[in-house]
């Protein structure tokens, strides 16, 4: 009598640790599969194919948005995230992956970088520059232009005349800036 | 006439029904814990990849943020696994002969993608959306704990109804101002006493329709 009890108790056990249909026969994200050869479900569209909604993103990469307060907030947000790694939150290229190794990417506060059009940023964080890979696979288009835009904003901030300041802003300034 | 019981007879059936009652209680008892129990929810398990990948590291020693990685949190109901590109962006030019790396590299260059293991994962019939808890102000450390302090992952929530439901029946202590939400020591939520009540009237978020079946199953 007792011996079936517990032979219930352990089949009750059995039963509750079964499937219950947590594995459906359909592919999870990137759930492996013996059907392509390189053994994922998650594969890459035939060379050439376009998702419906590419020329919008693609348009989003020639032309540039209008500078808005909420364009360099968004800018900032994406540059903390992808770029400061490296570049360090003021753009001198002092980021912390760097101070292990990487190699230093260049300041953004030389005249070359600051003589460069927008759309040279935007054109580097799509395929990469030197050292840097590209980071078309993590940066929208719209994104990057707002990245661009803080760029310049950082740029500003390093290399503003202080002629070009009101009044109380200069005296916001320690010794008056340069 | 011979009696038919002996004389501890009487003692053994209670004996025997005792014994039962005791198998019984222990049984539900060793069924209930065994269910809650880190074997089935996985927590603090740490399952091996092809690549002893650190968190700690990447995220509390590097501060990395998690979007770095796992770009398409914000827009796709995945948080998405980084490609192998991802991982070279940097290990291109640092730690480059690493043995411990040579499964990315290999990865880089056959063209195959990594075989991680999954460490958060739900049921099939669970249907989540990582981009509406994002927006919404859900920070990652609320179901993924905190993966600054892994040096190797494993999963830091049970993942089980229970723990869902728990959120969905009162969203607001758990939820940030969107800006914060991969932040991993976040602890600003004092500031502002109204912000969890502010937020929920912000989003439009009513808890008692959050724990309608076809939220998470559909």
């Amino acid at each position: 009598m007792n011996a079936g009890l517990v032979i219930a108790t352990l089949l009750t056990l059995a039963v509750s640790t079964c499937d219950q249909m947590r594995h459906q026969p359909r592919y999870d994200y990137a759930e492996p599969s013996k059907l392509f050869a390189d053994g994922t479900s998650l594969q890459a569209p035939p060379d050439g194919t376009i998702a419906r909604d590419d020329p919008t993103w693609q348009a989003a990469l020639t032309d540039r948005p209008p500078m808005t307060a909420a364009l360099l907030a968004r800018g900032r947000e994406r540059f903390g995230i992808y770029c400061a790694v490296c570049h360090d939150l003021a753009g001198y290229g002092q980021g912390i992956v760097p101070s292990r190794g990487f190699p230093h990417p260049p300041s953004y506060h030389i005249d070359r970088l600051r003589n460069a059009p927008s759309s040279y940023l935007v054109d580097v964080i799509t395929h990469g520059h030197g050292a840097m890979y590209s980071y078309a696979d993590r940066v929208s288009p719209a994104d990057r232009w707002a990245i661009a835009a803080y760029i310049r904003a950082l740029q500003l901030s390093q290399d503003a005349p202080a002629a070009s300041l009101t009044d109380d802003e200069r005296a916001k300034l320690d010794g008056g800036g340069k | 006439m011979p009696q038919i019981f002996t004389a501890s007879a009487d003692t053994r059936l209670r004996t025997a029904a005792l014994l039962l009652v005791a198998v019984f209680v222990v049984s539900l008892l060793f069924t209930a814990g065994f269910m809650n129990s880190t074997y089935l929810t996985s927590v603090g398990w740490v399952v091996t990849q092809p690549v002893p990948f650190s968190h700690e590291h990447h995220v509390g020693g590097l501060g990395l943020d998690c979007r770095y990685c796992h770009a398409s949190v914000e827009v796709s109901a995945q948080a998405s696994l980084p490609a192998t590109h991802v991982c070279m962006t940097c290990h291109s030019q640092i730690w480059t002969g690493a043995p411990v790396l040579a499964p990315v590299r290999a990865s880089l260059a056959d063209n195959k993608p990594l075989h991680w293991q999954r460490v958060a994962r739900l049921p099939d019939y669970v249907y989540f959306n990582h981009s509406i808890h994002i927006s919404r102000g859900v920070p990652c450390v609320e179901c993924h704990g905190r993966v600054d302090r892994m040096p190797l992952l494993a999963r830091a929530k049970p993942f089980t109804m229970e723990f869902c439901l728990d959120c969905h029946r009162d969203p607001g202590p758990h939820l940030r101002p969107r800006d914060q939400v991969t932040r991993m020591d976040w602890s600003g939520w004092h500031e502002d006493p109204q912000f969890a009540r502010k937020q929920l009237q912000a989003f439009g978020i009513q808890p008692d329709k959050l724990t309608n079946c076809y939220i998470c199953h559909r």
